[in-house]
């Protein structure tokens, strides 16, 4: 099994049909403060399925407050923001760890992988939380491990991995229980650009098997993969033709 | 919704058993930082363990001693000195009327004199077999007791009756069987009046005793009154007075008897009577008790604070952790279940680890001081449970602290 098979072929209803992936309408987040901050003023952005866009800006222009919101880890503060169709903004916090738990998958800058425990059990630790039916749990993380390259490190501590063994160890994770959308907030920031490039690959095979992709970074030669890129400036969001 | 995401079924969402299973990788994590962990509440719940067992121990003892006959029997005897030929002889004989004489004492239940009697070379025989062809058996020994023998030696009548003070006084021919005499002789029946011959006279049986836990050599005697052995055979004294006294009335009585016997030489009566567990002894051990149980006590608010903070600085050095589980899908209530359930298991380990050291302690102490250890099993899992206790109460805050991070903020620092 490999995760291409786990996710299938990209979906073949009509896009028409079907709601977009990651809509927001309006969304803002400012921080109350005397002046308060506008980290994001009012964006819309609609991101269908199958599609992979990146956010790139520098550093302090929005871009983390923009994944936060995405991720369901943080409200905004006017506007709505649909994951999937589902309306979330004003959604009860059991029903936004729901949806983190079965639609969204994050790769984060700093890896986050638990140092006590396996490679394989850092993957499995994302199938609990979404629901994947225990039977199934372990041959879906060894697929996901597979599909990045690590089925050699199964039972090794992230802790004696190299920085990108670890983050491919994070897109494992955030694959394993079939989000869908991963979302990647600065992906190759801690990583030298040998090991970016295996990430960035990756990703690419990941979209090509119909996963939906929204990568966040500063690098424009990271964001020039994707195949749609939005910018952002001080809180402001702008297509780039 | 679309068929990717249908792909995969919802349904083992974060149930009991990954709650226990990430529970345990949380504690299994720092095995070093457990056992510290544990200390206090293994100790407060051993010294607890300990105190408890070796009371019951002791009270076991104590009721033992109780059991025993030991504790309401007084024996007096003649003092003695030896002769000039080497022999013990008795300074004075201990007076007929003592049985009277003692129970007029406090304390004093019932009292009898015993005695052995010489048969001399008469043989005890029962009627009306007398076979000549029988092999000679070796006679039963001869006994005689004042009236209340039956209560003073703690007997119990299987058939008839005990002797009384008439048949005492008038030197009535009587006898009253132990058991075993009893079947030696043949005698299993006493309604129909048997008798038996101590030589050529012959003696009425109108009982048969058992028990006599104080004189067991009864049983297989044939006892008669004191007044018919003085008569018949010619007895010249007793040698023992056996009194069955209240429980801690041995020292008075020891110090009351002797006068009581003869007023006018006391030193001449020599009495054994269980010195009392004495109240001050008791009280000291009580004191000794709650010293113990305060300690514990003590030792185990220690432990639930000491589980407090490593279960507090755990979730402080782990707020990374929480961050990432909180993004993967988990609940505030997910989150501080699985910070409780840590602490719970903490403290029930503790707990565990205390009980079964305070039981190798009581029953270490109990084998060098050869007592019957005696140790409640329901306590010792109630001791074990308690640890589990402390854990809750320990786990309350730093699982509520656990679940208020917020994941944002959780994820800017590392794992
Ligand atoms: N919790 C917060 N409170 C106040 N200001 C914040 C908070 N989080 C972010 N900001 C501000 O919002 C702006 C955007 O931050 P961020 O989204 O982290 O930028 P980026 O990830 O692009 O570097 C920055 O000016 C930052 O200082
Ligand atoms: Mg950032």
């Amino acid at each position: 099994m490999t995760v291409l098979d786990l996710l299938g072929d990209a979906p073949t209803e009509s896009p028409s049909e079907v709601p977009p992936v990651v809509e927001l309408r309006g969304t803002a987040r400012q921080f109350p403060g005397d002046p308060p901050v506008h980290a994001l003023h009012p964006a819309d952005l609609s991101v269908g399925a199958g599609e992979y866009l990146s956010v790139v800006g520098p550093s302090g222009s929005g871009k983390s407050t923009l994944l936060n919101l995405l991720g369901l880890l943080d409200r905004p503060s006017d506007g709505e923001y649909l994951l999937d169709g589902i309306p979330t903004a004003h959604a009860s916090e059991r029903e936004r760890a729901a949806l983190r738990a079965g639609h969204i998958g994050f790769v984060f800058q700093a890896f986050h992988l638990l140092p006590h425990r396996s490679v394989l059990e850092n993957v499995l630790l994302a199938t609990i939380y979404s629901g994947v039916p225990r039977a199934e749990r372990r041959d879906r993380a060894v697929a996901a491990l597979e599909r990045v390259g690590l089925s050699h490190r199964l039972d090794f501590p992230p802790t004696v991995l190299s920085g990108g063994e670890r983050q491919r160890t994070a897109v494992a994770r955030a694959v394993v229980s079939q989000p869908r959308v991963l979302l990647a907030d600065e992906p190759t920031g801690n990583l030298d650009s040998e090991s970016s490039e295996a990430v960035l690959e990756l990703f690419d095979e990941l979209h090509a098997g119909g996963l939906t992709l929204l990568v966040i970074t500063h690098e424009d030669d990271v964001s020039a993969r994707a195949q749609r890129r939005v910018r952002i400036a001080d809180g402001h969001l702008r297509e780039i033709a | 919704m679309t068929a990717v995401a249908q792909r995969v079924p919802r349904t083992d969402r974060f149930g009991p058993r990954d709650l226990l299973a990430e529970a345990a990788a949380g504690i299994g994590a720092r095995p070093g930082r457990l056992i510290l962990t544990i200390l206090g509440t293994v100790l407060g719940i051993a010294s607890v363990v300990v105190t408890v067992g070796l009371a019951q121990t002791a009270a076991g003892q104590i009721n033992k001693q109780f059991d025993a006959v030991a504790a309401t029997q007084a024996v007096a005897k003649p003092a003695t000195n030896r002769g000039f030929n080497g022999n013990e002889r008795a300074l004075a004989p201990l007076p007929w009327d003592a049985p009277d004489r003692a129970e007029r004492l406090n304390g004093v239940d019932a009292a009898a004199l015993v005695a052995e009697v010489d048969a001399g070379d008469r043989e005890i025989t029962a009627v009306p077999v007398h076979d000549p062809s029988a092999p000679r058996v070796t006679s039963p020994t001869l006994l005689a007791t004042s009236a209340h023998a039956l209560e003073a030696l703690d007997g119990r009548v299987v058939q008839g009756r005990y002797f009384d003070e008439g048949h005492d006084t008038r030197g009535d021919r009587v006898v009253v069987l132990g058991v075993d005499a009893a079947q030696r002789l043949g005698v299993s029946r006493v309604d129909r009046q048997p008798s038996i011959f101590i030589g050529d006279r012959a003696y009425q049986v109108i009982g048969i005793v058992d028990g006599m836990v104080r004189r067991t050599d009864m049983r297989s005697a044939v006892v008669l009154p004191m007044g018919t052995a003085r008569t018949d055979l010619g007895l010249a004294s007793a040698q023992e007075l056996h009194m069955h006294i209240a429980v801690a009335a041995g020292p008075v009585v020891a110090s009351q008897l002797p006068t009581a016997l003869n007023p006018n030489a006391p030193e001449t009566v020599t009495v054994q009577a269980p010195a009392s567990t004495s109240s001050v002894q008791q009280s000291v051990q009580a004191d000794i008790n709650t010293i113990f149980l305060a300690l514990g006590a003590v030792a185990l608010l220690i432990g639930g604070v000491g589980i407090a903070n490593v279960t507090l600085l755990s979730v402080l050095e782990r707020v990374g952790e929480i961050g990432l589980r909180r993004a993967l899908g988990a609940t505030r209530r997910q989150i501080a279940a699985q910070f409780m359930v840590e602490s719970v298991v903490v403290g029930l380990l503790g707990g565990m680890v205390g009980a079964a050291l305070g039981v190798a302690a009581v029953t270490i102490v109990s084998a060098v001081q050869s007592w019957t250890p005696i140790l409640d099993l329901r306590m010792v899992g109630v001791a074990a449970l308690a640890g589990g206790f402390i854990g809750l109460l320990a786990g309350l805050y730093p699982s509520l602290k656990a679940a208020s991070i917020e994941p944002i903020s959780a994820l800017r620092g590392g794992v």
